[in-house]
């Protein structure tokens, strides 16, 4: 019932969406997986195109479909996009990689790009962030935080982006307390604040007094304010739904990067590849941190330096949850191997659901 | 910690039970409205933003039941006065409430809400688990089960509701007997209205303290295949919610404590669980017929 509402939905926005061609040089669509509502990752790439929309002023004109359910209707909308004069095409979530892959090969001569996948052609690039890093600090300061030893991460579906995340964070965490427990809880949805509220307070319950989530919604950190715990914001600095809960958030700033795919449109200078940037390059910004002792600001302002300065938080030695190594003393794992990833590092008792 | 878990549990199932008793009155009168999910998040959206600008969340609430209400209200002048088709209705009542808060909420996203107070009650709060659990809850909880009461009693201990009953079963013979079928169903839906808004306040005002779009993610469908779980019985309204609640809550708490079940088996066992009590309960024929309401999604013109 829900993926029929949903269906629906996303057909009235095409309605919504579908609008006259006019005398832009370029018009740049986007697909969104939530609500631009959400403050969190929709958000955050809207207002990348918000960003955008302002640089280029009329030479661009943007158009976007959200809340666009991940399977067959993405195709669609996707299509929908194509055929309507869109130059370049942005697909922001996971999910719909297929139906991006799918719909350029109809469309040799609209650019795609999509967001967090792996799977590129002559017109469709793929760009991500490199949130590990900022996971890798938040880890350190939790583990810095926590009375317990025990931190919260709720989580929404087993991909390398969500398990790599994970990861950093515990070793961060471990770089501090190499002992630091770390509870994960999958609520399989990206944006449900009811259930992630839920999934915060089982959290807390349980004994974990920092909560961690790759999920969309602030409902996890309101919770964590509540119960005198503390929490990171995510995609977006979420500091007025918790002003004494946040400690900082990762913030995604996807606007520079749609300014300057945008500009090689205008310039015909567009070229498939694969952008992973982070930190070093604006990509991922760390909302100011509060709440936390000079000590350990200080830390994570070493650490976020360190980082921007080229350092791979998987960094070895890394060891897998059954034991083999990952990475050897001093080796780096290589950008595929991040990207891919589908173990966990030793240390988390949760089984990674396959 | 067991305390604990049922106090999530509350919260959980609270939205689901008020909506879900909305929506079986309505269909006790024999109208069919897929709608309360639209009516909720307008009472999400509506509740969050009058008891933001006023400062009080009884004023919210308030509002998010006005907002249900005048939603059920266009429901009502379709499909009863124009008698247009319930189904296409319904659903087209979701889409506009999902799309109309989105808008209507977009100045209020990324603003921090007021939460409803806890209410104490008195000596009862003070005993201890049974206190804090049954005793220490916002007003909506108890207002949720007041409301099971009352529909409950209002079915099947009073003469409205027998007549209520007797439109949704037989509205041919309730209009010869002289009844208004129309109004009557008309009372009904608005009743609806009202329960959907205030489980959507619920959303926004108590569960999570915020407007975000599309908040409701669904509950107002659970609700609505909870009045077929419930067989239209009231009391197995509560049953349904909270066992629905449990399962999703302990599917949480499972996680936490690191059971060793695939977190995929976990999140579908809220479903399996409807279903499997579905069988059983369709499994007495007799019964489950007795109490569908005979005339229900079908229209109804009154001869000349």
């Amino acid at each position: 019932m829900k993926s029929l509402l949903k269906a629906t939905v996303a057909a009235v926005a095409f309605a919504a969406a579908g609008s006259a061609a006019n005398a832009a040089d370029v018009k740049a669509c986007y697909i969104y997986v939530g609500p631009v509502g959400d403050f969190g990752w929709s958000y955050q790439h809207d207002q990348g195109r918000l960003e955008a929309e302002k640089h280029f002023g009329d030479k661009l004109e943007t158009a976007y479909l959200e809340s666009v359910p991940e399977g067959p209707d993405a195709e669609r909308a996707i299509e929908r996009f194509a055929r309507e004069g869109c130059n370049i095409i942005f697909t922001t979530s996971f999910g719909y990689m297929n139906p991006t892959i799918k719909v350029a090969k109809k469309f040799p001569d609209v650019k795609f790009e999509h967001a967090t996948g792996y799977k590129t052609a002559d017109n469709v690039a793929t760009y991500n962030s490199k949130f590990h890093e900022g996971r890798y600090i938040i880890g350190q300061i939790a583990a810095k935080q926590s009375k317990t030893g025990v931190a919260g991460y709720i989580a929404s579906f087993p991909i390398p982006e969500v398990v790599s995340g994970i990861n950093a964070f515990l070793l961060g965490a471990q770089s501090v307390n190499p002992d630091f427990n770390l509870k994960v809880v999958w609520v399989n949805s990206w944006f449900d604040p009811g259930k992630e509220a839920d999934a915060a307070k089982a959290l807390i319950d349980q004994g974990a007094d920092v909560i961690s989530q790759h999920t969309d919604s602030t409902a996890p950190l309101q919770v964590a304010q509540e119960r005198g715990a503390h929490g990171f914001g995510q995609a977006s600095d979420m500091i007025q739904f918790a002003p004494e809960a946040q400690y900082t958030a990762i913030v995604d700033d996807w606007g520079p990067y749609y300014i300057e795919r945008i500009q090689e449109v205008m310039d015909g200078t567009w070229e498939s590849k694969s952008t992973w940037a982070g930190l070093s390059e604006g990509h991922v910004v760390m909302a100011p941190y509060t709440n936390l002792p000079d000590d350990v600001v200080a830390m994570a302002k070493e650490t976020e330096a360190k980082i921007a300065g080229g350092w791979e938080p998987f960094t070895g030695p890394i060891t897998k949850q059954d034991g083999t190594v990952a990475a050897e003393e001093g080796v780096t794992l290589d950008d595929g191997a991040i990207l891919g990833m589908n173990w966990y590092v030793k240390g988390i008792d949760d089984k990674l659901p396959q | 910690m067991f305390e604990a878990v049922l106090l999530t549990v509350i919260t959980a199932a609270t939205p689901l039970l008020i909506a879900a008793i909305g929506e079986l009155v309505v269909e006790r009168s024999g109208v069919l409205n897929l709608g309360v999910e639209g009516m909720m998040i307008m009472g999400a959206v509506v509740g969050f933003a009058v008891a933001n600008q006023t400062g009080s969340g009884t004023l919210g609430v308030i509002a998010a039941i006005a907002a249900g209400m005048a939603m059920s209200a266009l429901f009502g002048f379709l499909v009863l006065v124009l008698v247009t088709n319930q189904v296409a209705t319904g659903l087209a009542l979701t889409i506009l409430g999902v799309g109309f808060s989105g808008l209507i909420g977009e100045a209020f996203i990324g603003i921090p809400g007021l939460r409803l107070p806890d209410l104490y009650i008195p000596v009862l709060s003070e005993i201890p688990f049974f206190g804090p659990v049954f005793f220490q809850q916002d007003a909506l909880v108890y207002i949720s089960f007041a409301l099971v009461i009352a529909v409950a009693y209002f079915l099947f201990r009073t003469r409205l509701g027998l007549v209520l009953r007797s439109v949704g079963d037989n509205h041919g013979s309730a209009h010869a007997l002289g009844y208004s079928v129309i109004r009557i169903r008309y009372a009904a839906v608005l009743f609806g209205g009202a329960c959907a808004g205030l489980a959507g306040a619920y959303m926004s005002l108590a569960y999570t303290p915020q407007w975000v779009e599309n908040m409701t993610a669904g509950r107002g469908w659970i609700a609505l295949a909870l009045v077929v779980f419930s067989s239209w019985l009231p009391l197995r309204v509560v049953i349904g919610a909270y066992l629905f609640g449990a399962v999703s809550v302990l599917n949480l708490h499972a996680q936490a404590v690191e059971l060793d079940i695939p977190s995929q088996l976990l999140s579908s066992l809220p479903y399996l669980a409807t279903i499997l009590v579905l069988v059983l309960i369709s499994a007495n024929r007799r019964l489950t017929l007795v109490n569908t309401p005979a005339c229900l999604g079908k229209p109804f013109v009154p001869d000349r």
